[in-house]
């Protein structure tokens, strides 16, 4: 799980902290809030505001797209529940063949279907289990495949700041519970949730993460189980070697929305193999901070310019 | 993959807590703090910064194939890259992968 995450849903938003252009004067800022969806012309990055880095869900059409407006509030705890549970069900579409696939390879790289299981419960975030398993194939050195996995994951303290100010009054016990479900999904949607009505009792917050939560744990259980025993009996010439890489790449290419995505990722690739002579995963190291400080530099030229008055 | 068992176990747990930590990192905390904006920005790249440079080297130089380019491999890649960045859906895209890997396989043998 933590897969495909949600761009789309927060391509439609406007932030509070967003000072609109004057209306004389066009900017860049104003042209490219028109064209491209966000990324570029934020005044001020609050946590809310960041984008998420993976796709959402197959287009079915974004759960509650069209109702917004129109939407009664829940008067029950168990009706956002089961709200949630609605809006969450299309990303079984993509978790349930993406864990799959994990315990597939998991097992045909040589683990043990416990310890496929063990991944897919302990850790429970699908592009952080599929760079472990491809550091492991290289044999890493296992602080190496740690650190390199751990670093996949950090945009989910992104996540957890965004978060906090909707969840952060409730019990420890209860926050622990939503951390540990903590997904792209969860997140993307309980953040538009939080978003369209922001007002709603605590209760009924968690009530909601919990909703959309509630298909996607045991789908992601159930489905490692399901390719971890089906996995071992897989004939090479069906090229399961190449199903992560595949993957991988269809997570990332609608992912690189804005320039600086995009130099993040060509970055990323160009030190990644100028680096291949380095012990394994410590090149991927060295290419992904180089690869985030482009990013982060990019954006800050691209939002420059987009402050700049049109010639 | 040559690890004992408990290397394994150890990197299972050891991944689980710390992805534990950074999902609970700001909810775990009494009143809740704003991240730094330079912080929010370069976390916001740690996808785009780290899968791309896993996925090249084993595109360019699969392992199946005794670390040689294949075309096969190579076509499904670009397929891959091209169907996800015009239709933004990552399993059409998987799809796309899919079919171009194994027609190129079926037709170059």
């Amino acid at each position: 799980m933590s897969i495909g995450g949600a761009a789309d849903l927060v391509d439609n938003k406007t932030f509070p902290n967003e000072t609109p252009p004057p209306p004389s004067a066009p900017t860049r800022a104003m042209v490219v809030r028109a064209g491209v969806p966000q990324g570029m012309g934020h005044q001020k990055a609050i946590p809310t505001d960041h984008e998420l880095p993976f796709e959402p869900t197959p287009r079915l059409g974004y759960p509650g797209s069209g109702r917004q407006g129109g939407r009664m509030a829940d008067t029950t705890n168990s009706s956002s529940f089961w709200r949630g549970l609605r809006d969450g069900l299309p990303f079984v579409l993509v978790a349930g063949p993406f864990a799959m696939l994990f315990g597939a390879i998991g097992t045909e790289a040589g683990l043990s279907i416990a310890q496929v299981m063990g991944f897919s419960i302990v850790v429970v975030a699908g592009a952080a289990q599929f760079t472990a398993l491809q550091l492991m194939g290289s044999d890493a050195p296992t602080l190496i495949v740690l650190a390199t996995s751990l670093v996949v994951n950090l945009r989910m303290a992104m996540y957890s700041a965004a978060l906090a100010p909707h969840l952060g009054a409730a019990k420890l016990w209860q926050r622990m519970g939503l951390a540990y479900l903590n997904f792209d999904q969860t997140y993307a949607l309980a953040q538009a949730e939080y978003d369209r009505t922001p007002d709603q009792p605590l209760a009924r917050k968690i009530a909601y993460f919990g909703g959309v939560a509630t298909p996607l744990l045991p789908l992601w259980y159930g489905m490692t189980l399901v390719g971890a025993l089906v996995g071992a009996k897989v004939p090479p010439e069906y090229a399961l070697d190449f199903a992560m890489p595949i993957t991988f790449i269809a997570l990332i290419a609608p992912a690189l929305k804005t320039r600086a995505h995009l130099a993040a990722a060509l970055t990323s690739i160009v030190v990644a193999l100028a680096m291949a002579w380095m012990p394994s995963g410590l090149g991927l190291i060295v290419a992904a901070i180089a690869a985030m400080v482009v990013g982060a530099q990019v954006e800050l030229w691209q939002k420059a310019r987009a402050e700049r008055p049109l010639a | 993959m040559n690890y004992s068992t408990s290397q394994i176990w150890f990197l299972i747990i050891a991944m689980g807590v710390g992805t534990f930590l950074i999902r609970f990192s700001f909810l775990g905390l009494i009143g809740a703090r704003k991240l730094p904006d330079w912080v929010l920005r370069h976390l916001r790249y740690t996808p785009v910064a780290v899968l791309p440079g896993l996925v090249a080297p084993l595109v360019l130089w699969p392992e199946a194939t005794g670390g040689n380019p294949d075309a096969a491999r190579l076509l499904a890649a670009c397929a891959t890259v091209l169907v996800g960045l015009a239709t933004k859906n990552t399993l059409v895209a998987i799809l796309a992968g899919a079919v171009t890997l194994f027609g190129m396989l079926a037709l170059l043998g």
